[in-house]
């Protein structure tokens, strides 16, 4: 796909005021969503934005595009509906860890399944924001807030894992401070059939400051991030000297270090988003600190027909071999009889 | 077949209820029966009534699965109250069934299965043949299931599989107890049993046997005749309420030119008309079965949106769990119609029986001032036209619409004149207008109220729509309080505004005078017979009926017609939901009310004595 229509970021910005608090990461999000739409290869007028509710659904108010700020949690069979009516729309959904994982977690992951072509940017701050400060389905174990005072008893969800556990056909992930790789994989998504989940770690400036900052901060952010990428050995580190190696006997994904112990790239993983068995996509979603750097980047990226494409081949082939061509030919259909 | 047949009798409308355990095969039983009576040109509406279980246990009272059909020569607009011939093909069925045949009517059981356990499985403590209990009714004790089996001998059936047929062996019986021609539905088993010609030969002769076995022992007993009916010129089908209901919503989406789409999850006993329009992807129909009743109303929503007729379909506990999202189509304006099939309740209830108590729900049941029109289709072939009439004033208004209809016209059947799509009334849509430099979301039309519906595609459109509140006009998120009030009103003005769209209130029998009943929805049936019966019984009394059909707005007329009786009673199956709306829109008045929460339709018979008790006050 490509700005076939000769678009820009600009023709993206509505006429409402952004109403976010200062210094929150949606700002970049936006700012990442509006840069990459001209790339959707849509006319302006073919590109729903749908949203539930939190900070996140906001986004479709600051999109000058159709868009529809919906109920908690529904956004995607809202937007489901919208693709299934009209399979030629752009279709993105802006939503966030309570919205999709909590509320709405039932059709997050039937949606993923469905493979509905739709792209959904899932914001995980990891807190309920709007409601100022309940801990989420994403609040790591332990995490004190408002509504657990001495601190959550439950484990919380990885997106990844689950969308890719749910039959995901496309799943990337990134930090809201990282504009390259937020661009990187937008586009990605855009460019992708089916369900694009992209999950972006937001930081609430409010409720939750700091919640990535253990893999965010400068000094040990080389250390504790790696972007993957497609063919490309999955290496990290300030000297990029570390990597991601499958170990043969545990068959599990362990950090090595080159030079060490005879390791040489030879040895490291090689990152392959478009490999349609998914364990490898699964374990590199899972890893997370302190014993792994965190996956940025299209972690998974297969092809697969999206639903609304077979809904219409469906159509197609029971148009061709039905006997009832209008509402009068079915009316008039079985038994029926002649009064004279 | 033309024989002696002894004691002929000449019927105005005769029932006849096909009772057996689940899984004998009654429905078919029924069908058969239905098709052929179609053919001989009788009227005639159905009523399939059936447990909740798939396979109840055997030979329980739970598991009894029953067809009723009324028939006659007269116009017949209910499944009818008690039965002139019961098929009881074990003692379950005789003992659940009993309560409801007519004295002296004639009873058909299958005498084999009236052995040691089923006999008290049924409930019995002696078997019921054998004693006195049935000496009010003509008995016709055939031992079915060995008859079967003996006429299937020659052609080396298992017994599995010969005691499939046994529902045929009695339909022959009932075809010569109604002089009925077995031809139509020999070429039924010929057509259908095309891949498996076996079968034709087996269900051939035990048809033909079961008529003979009527035939050489019942030769003084009586037997029937029902006229034709005299309908006008024209082509006719039977058609089930869901049925209507599914192609009603086909006919409004070709006649408008919109893409039907219906986002539905399954429920009883509302599952038949997603099952129809899974079916009609031919028609181009995007019908999709969601993973919750919330995905099937939000992605209707969506599907409104993005310009389709949307509809979604489903029952009482599912309209409850719709009712937030009712509120985002209130909210948006979006045209989505909301099928419910209503059954019993509260919560899970009655799956599988009827009852009218979701009306309060329909009318009431969001948060907010949130007014959406509510009808109700009140026989099993008109769900047709108000299924259409719901896409019409959906998409005209601009509005979700809630269509009710209940188990009882959704299963049941009734003999319909085939509408043709031409003579359709058309849609007048309010698209607006690609690139209109004026367009605003919440640009209104002065009269009534009516938003314009962009739908994306569409150029020089792009707003956005949402469950908060916005600002008039404009569409702008708004909180001001002025604001706030002047949209709830635009919105309620707008629902008010279709009761210029929807004729006047008929009254049926006297139009003024002593006592006017009142119904809505799917008791027509048996409110239209018990308003024949009453007037029948008392004849000095002046009495009408009004059906109502349209309950959100109520027609114009509603109050005019009131002010003309003496006395008002409401009858409805629930504690009184009708009868408390009409309260809070007509000051004044006294209604009474005659309900009924059994699961069960209305039987003439308990609304006459009624009618006669309010007279009597």
């Amino acid at each position: 796909m490509a700005n076939i229509f000769n678009l820009t970021k600009e023709d993206f910005a509505s006429d409402q005021m952004v109403k976010w608090c200062p210094g929150c990461g949606d700002h970049a999000i936006l700012a990442a969503l509006r840069k990459v739409l001209p790339q959707a290869g849509k006319k302006k007028e073919d590109i729903l934005v749908v949203s539930g509710i939190g900070c996140s659904s906001r986004a479709p108010y600051y999109v000058n595009t159709y868009g529809m700020h919906c109920i908690h949690g529904r956004a995607l069979p809202i937007a489901s509906g919208a693709k299934i009516a009209n399979p030629n729309l752009s279709v993105w959904v802006t939503t966030g860890d309570g919205d999709s994982l909590a509320i709405g977690g039932n059709h997050f992951i039937h949606c993923l399944r469905r493979n509905m072509d739709i792209k959904v940017i899932l914001f995980n701050n990891q807190i309920y924001g709007l409601t100022k400060g309940q801990y989420s389905p994403t609040s790591p174990f332990g995490k004190v807030t408002k509504t657990s005072p001495m601190g959550t008893i439950e484990d919380p969800f990885n997106p990844g894992e689950l969308a890719i556990g749910a039959g995901g056909t496309f799943f990337a992930r990134s930090f809201d401070i990282s504009m390259p790789i937020m661009d990187e994989i937008l586009l990605a998504a855009a460019e992708h059939t089916g369900t694009a989940l992209v999950e972006v770690l937001q930081n609430c400036m409010i409720y939750n400051n700091g919640a990535h900052s253990y893999y965010t901060d400068k000094e040990s952010r080389a250390d504790r991030i790696i972007h993957v990428e497609d063919g490309k050995p999955m290496l990290f580190g300030k000297d990029m000297n570390k990597g991601i190696r499958l170990n043969k006997e545990t068959n599990q994904l362990e950090v090595v270090t080159l030079g060490e112990n005879g390791v040489t790239i030879d040895d490291i993983l090689v990152h392959n988003p478009h490999q349609t068995n998914r364990g490898l996509q699964l374990m590199i979603a899972q890893m997370k600190g302190p014993d792994f750097p965190i996956a940025v980047g299209v972690i998974r990226d297969i092809s697969k027909p999206c639903y609304s494409e077979l809904m219409l081949q469906q159509i197609e082939t029971a148009k061709a071999h039905t006997k009832f061509k209008c509402v009068d030919d079915l009316l008039n259909s079985g038994n029926t009889w002649d009064v004279e | 077949m033309t024989k002696d047949k002894g004691n002929v009798v000449v019927l105005e409308d005769v029932v006849v209820k096909f009772a057996g355990d689940s899984g004998d095969g009654m429905q078919l039983a029924g069908t058969l029966f239905s098709d052929n009576t179609a053919l001989v040109g009788e009227d005639f509406v159905t009523f399939p009534d059936y447990p909740a279980e798939i396979r109840a246990p055997h030979n329980t009272v739970a598991g009894v699965s029953g067809f009723q059909i009324h028939f006659g020569s007269k116009a017949v607009i209910s499944s009818g109250d008690r039965a002139d011939v019961l098929v009881a093909m074990n003692p379950a069925s005789l003992k659940s069934n009993m309560p409801n045949v007519k004295r002296g009517g004639t009873i058909i059981v299958d005498a084999d299965t009236f052995v040691g356990d089923a006999i008290t499985k049924a409930g019995y403590t002696e078997n019921p043949l054998t004693n006195d209990s049935l000496l009010d009714y003509h008995v016709i004790a055939a031992p079915i299931t060995s008859m079967t089996r003996e006429a299937q001998k020659e052609l080396n059936v298992d017994v599995k599989n010969a005691d499939k047929c046994r529902n045929i062996y009695a339909l022959g019986i009932v075809y010569f107890l109604f002089h009925r021609d077995l031809d139509p539905t020999v070429k039924y088993f010929e057509k259908k049993f095309a891949k498996k010609p076996e079968f034709i030969e087996t269900n051939k002769r035990v048809l033909v046997a079961g008529y003979t076995y009527a035939e050489s022992v019942s030769a003084n007993a009586t037997t029937f005749i029902v006229d034709k009916y005299p309908l006008s010129k024209g082509r006719y089908r039977y058609i089930t309420g869901n049925l209507a209901t599914s192609w009603g919503f086909l006919a409004a989406a070709e006649k408008s030119g919109l893409q039907l789409y219906q986002g539905s999850y399954p429920i009883t006993p509302a599952t038949d008309i997603l099952v129809e329009l899974e079916g009609r992807r031919d028609l181009g129909v995007k019908a999709y079965q969601a993973e919750d009743e919330i995905a099937g109303i939000t992605s209707a929503i969506g599907a409104a949106y993005a310009g389709a007729l949307a509809i979604t379909t489903t029952s009482g506990p599912g309209l409850s769990l719709k009712s937030e999202a009712l509120g985002l189509a209130v909210m948006t304006e979006l045209p989505i119609v909301i099928v419910d099939v209503q059954r019993g309740g509260p919560s899970t209830g009655l799956p599988t029986k009827t009852e009218q108590s979701d009306l309060n729900q329909a009318l009431y049941g969001r948060n907010g001032e949130c007014p959406i029109p509510v009808i109700a289709a009140s026989m099993p072939g008109n769900c047709f036209r108000f299924a259409y009439e719901a896409s019409k004033i959906a998409v005209e208004h601009m509005t979700p619409v809630i269509l009710l209809t209940d188990g009882y016209i959704a299963n049941g059947t009734e003999v319909i004149k085939i509408p043709k799509v031409a003579d359709l009334p058309d849609f007048n849509i309010p698209y607006a207008k690609p690139n209109d430099p004026d367009y605003a979301p919440y640009r209104r039309d002065e009269t009534t109220f009516v938003p314009e519906w962009a739908i994306p595609g569409m150029e020089g459109l792009r707003h956005r729509v949402g469950g908060l509140e916005k600002e008039n006009i404009s569409g702008a998120v708004s909180t001001a309080p002025d604001n706030h009030e002047l949209m709830c009103n635009y919105r309620r003005k707008k629902v008010e505004y279709i009761v210029n769209c929807i004729g006047d209130q008929e009254v049926i029998g006297d139009q003024e005078g002593d006592m006017l009943i009142i119904g809505w929805g799917g008791t027509y049936g048996a409110l239209r017979n018990s308003l024949d019966e009453i007037r029948k019984e008392c004849p000095g009394k002046k009495i009408g009926l009004a059906q109502f059909n349209y309950i959100n707005p109520l027609p114009k007329n509603t109050e005019d017609i009131f002010k003309k009786f003496k006395k008002l009673i409401v009858c409805e199956l629930n504690f009184g939901q009708f009868a408390n709306y009409l309260r809070t829109q007509f000051e004044g008045y006294h209604f009474d009310q005659y309900n009924k929460v059994k699961g069960q339709p209305f039987m003439v018979s308990e609304l006459v004595d009624a009618y006669k008790k309010l007279m009597e006050e």
